[in-house]
């Protein structure tokens, strides 16, 4: 897993609450047995119109917003499905972070598992932002390291998060070896706790 | 360990394997289920890090979410569909994990068939790659849909690294009124508490109304909470849970029976247990409710109007425009004057027996409008078997309902199960998302009964007004 200590990146402004995953992954892209090339697909129905052409008034296609690395949203971004396709299409289109006021928990826990930031900042906060990043050229600064967003006109803000989970994206470090630390407690639970006979099975 | 735990905070402290400092405790998994659309990348994952599957006979695969509900032996036409397919059949050969298979007779929506083969027990900690994994909650279990790499991260340790979600009861008092049903229960509480009122948090649903609720009904009731943003839901289990689960094929048998039970009898909540947050709702408030959004909490009684913008915040007016806009329709509109086109009767909602008797109690001897095209699409093999025992597919077929195989289907549209561009829907399903049963198609989340009389009337109807023959 790539390590997030800090970023600075183009802001892309996505003014809408409630951005569920099917709208951030449509399901015809679900199909892929592979993780990379979802890119492609982000936001897809609202990228492109039923012909298969580009929507050019959809913000991430606006030529001032090219190359944004940090997406900011209304409340509550990521609900619904869990399908961890969400992140990997908002990692491979380019974004490093999104930046909202509440997150669904499976779409947050999913973005740590693969080195992606979800940055929770106030209403109020998400309103400013959302009016300077229309601003032509506006970045912000993430530091993991501070838990701070900054930009260069002023704003600066501090945001909550877990601090396994900082420790983690700081580090790059992979869940299952860190698990896998407590492989006798897991066999103890086990032979206490035995896997019923029904279960049991020998694949043929 | 407080001696007044609740149910969930019981089921949480007996699988904390290790607590590790500063890092979310490491929970063991009883049972993992398994499906095709969000496991290949985790096997691949398993590969590449040369890692195995440590406990294959607590996890268990089917396929449902993009098979066909044509015939089965009808070839899959969509090649990526079918690799994805083929991608779960190697992959439990390889790790050693039972697959019920497109032709086996156990295979169903994975949240329909866990409990109906007694794989889904009190007290259990269950996961699936699926956010409607809090189905299993109805037993008085902890379940939570996970994503991918957590998958993985099952399948190598049987193990989950979870922070401890907060606690929220929903009391739900008094009795339902005729004609309504757990999915109107459901619906309501989302619209009361909004689609995150429930973020980060497991629900127990509580209080007369819930008890009174059959397995089924608790399933829906439990398959709804992540609608609500929950992390999981659930019911304490109780006689109506124990009836259910005996004698299923996975559940114990004899003496390990009796002593599964007296461990259950000990799991419901203390009655001083304190819970994060407290919801209470009226059962003889709700009605029969009809979804006219674009997300679950947006919710109206059948008898009702689509809201007036009218003082709302700016930010939810402008979801508010929005949805509207997607779905055709104005503000002030009548409920009753929504005319569909389209009525899909399954999902992992409402597919299983009661649901679909309910529905054939309202189509028999009616005729399906001949502007609509309904679809009924049992759950799982089971369920079809069962329904077909009973008749039921008859009352269906003659009413001019289409009788499918079960699946997934129309409820998320991954198979050729779709809406087309402006088609409406009544739907049993969980979902009302922008092109979530098809690009640009529109729908109305409903119970069973409300979605077979719209089939008949053509548009949303009242049940309670209902002429049963
Ligand atoms: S029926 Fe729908 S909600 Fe349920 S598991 Fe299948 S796709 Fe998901």
């Amino acid at each position: 897993m790539k390590p997030f200590t800090v970023h600075r990146g183009r802001v892309a402004p996505l003014d809408r609450v409630n951005i569920d995953t099917d709208q951030i992954i449509p399901k015809q892209f679900l199909k892929r047995i592979e993780k990379s090339g979802f890119g492609q697909f982000l936001f897809y129905d609202w990228r492109f119109g039923a012909d298969g052409k580009k929507n050019v008034d959809f913000v991430l296609d606006q030529p001032r917003y090219a190359g944004a690395t940090i997406l900011l949203s209304g409340k509550n971004f990521g609900c619904g499905s869990s399908r961890e396709h969400a992140v990997w299409a908002l990692a491979d289109f380019g974004f490093r972070a999104v930046i909202s006021s509440s997150f669904a928990d499976i779409f947050a826990n999913n973005s740590a598992k693969n080195g992606f930031l979800t940055v929770r900042l106030s209403d109020n906060e998400i309103a400013e932002l959302m009016k300077r990043a229309t601003e032509p050229g506006y970045e912000l600064a993430i530091d993991l390291e501070q838990c701070r967003v900054r930009d260069d006109q002023g704003f600066g803000a501090k945001f909550p998060i877990d601090e396994f989970v900082r420790h983690c994206l700081i580090n790059g470090l992979d869940d299952i070896g860190l698990t896998l630390q407590y492989e006798s407690e897991i066999s103890d639970y086990e032979a206490r706790h035995p896997v019923p006979a029904a279960l049991d099975f020998v694949n043929p | 360990m407080p001696a007044e735990r609740t149910l969930f905070e019981k089921i949480w402290d007996a699988h904390v394997v290790a607590q590790p400092v500063g890092r979310s405790p490491i929970l063991y998994i009883d049972l993992h289920l398994l499906h095709e659309v969000t496991s290949p990348q985790a096997f691949d994952g398993l590969r590449s890090g040369g890692r195995k599957v440590r406990q294959p006979a607590r996890n268990l695969a089917t396929v449902d979410h993009n098979i066909p509900t044509e015939p089965r032996g009808t070839p899959i036409t969509d090649l990526i569909a079918a690799k994805q397919i083929s991608a779960l059949q190697a992959n439990c050969k390889e790790f050693g994990i039972r697959l019920f298979d497109m032709d086996s007779p156990e295979q169903g929506i994975v949240h329909v068939i866990g409990p109906e083969l007694g794989l889904t027990q009190p007290g259990m900690t269950i996961v699936c790659g699926d956010s409607h994994t809090s189905t299993h909650g109805a037993f008085g279990a902890l379940a939570f849909g996970i994503g991918t790499s957590e998958v993985e991260h099952v399948l190598a340790t049987q193990c989950i690294a979870q922070q401890k979600p907060k606690t929220m009861k929903i009391d739900v008092r008094g009795r339902f009124p005729e004609g309504v049903t757990a999915k109107d229960l459901a619906l309501g509480i989302i619209g009361q508490i909004g689609t995150d009122g429930a973020t980060g948090h497991v629900i127990e649903y509580a209080g007369e109304a819930v008890r009174s609720l059959s397995m089924e009904g608790r399933m829906t009731l439990c398959n709804m909470s992540i609608e609500a943003g929950a992390r999981a839901g659930m019911v304490a289990p109780d006689e109506t849970t124990f009836a259910y689960v005996r004698g299923r094929r996975f559940t114990p048998h004899n003496a390990e029976w009796e002593k599964a039970l007296a461990h259950w009898r000990t799991l419901p909540s203390a009655e001083s247990a304190k819970f994060d947050e407290v919801v209470e709702i009226d059962a003889a408030q709700l009605s029969p409710f009809v979804t006219w959004g674009t997300n679950p909490g947006m919710v109206a009684p059948v008898t009702g109007r689509i809201p007036e913008p009218n003082g709302m915040k700016e930010s939810d007016r402008r979801g508010f425009e929005l949805a509207l806009q997607y779905m055709g329709l104005e503000p002030g509109k009548r409920i009753q004057e929504i005319g569909v086109n389209r009525v899909f009767i399954g999902s992992c909602t409402n597919s299983r027996i009661e649901d679909l008797r309910a529905a054939a109690r309202v189509a028999k001897g009616h005729r399906v409008n001949p502007k609509v095209r309904a679809m009924v699409v049992p759950g799982s093999q089971m369920v079809k078997k069962a329904a077909e025992q009973e008749g039921l597919h008859q009352i269906f077929l003659d009413a001019g309902f289409e009788w499918r195989e079960s699946g997934c289907s129309m409820c998320l549209g991954m198979n050729p199960d779709i809406l087309r561009p402006g088609e409406r829907c009544a739907s049993t399903s969980n979902r009302n998302f922008e092109g979530r049963q098809g690009r640009g198609g529109r729908t109305h989340l409903v119970s069973p009964m409300m979605a077979a009389a719209a089939a008949i009337a053509g548009h949303f109807t009242d049940i309670r007004n209902w002429k049963f023959q």
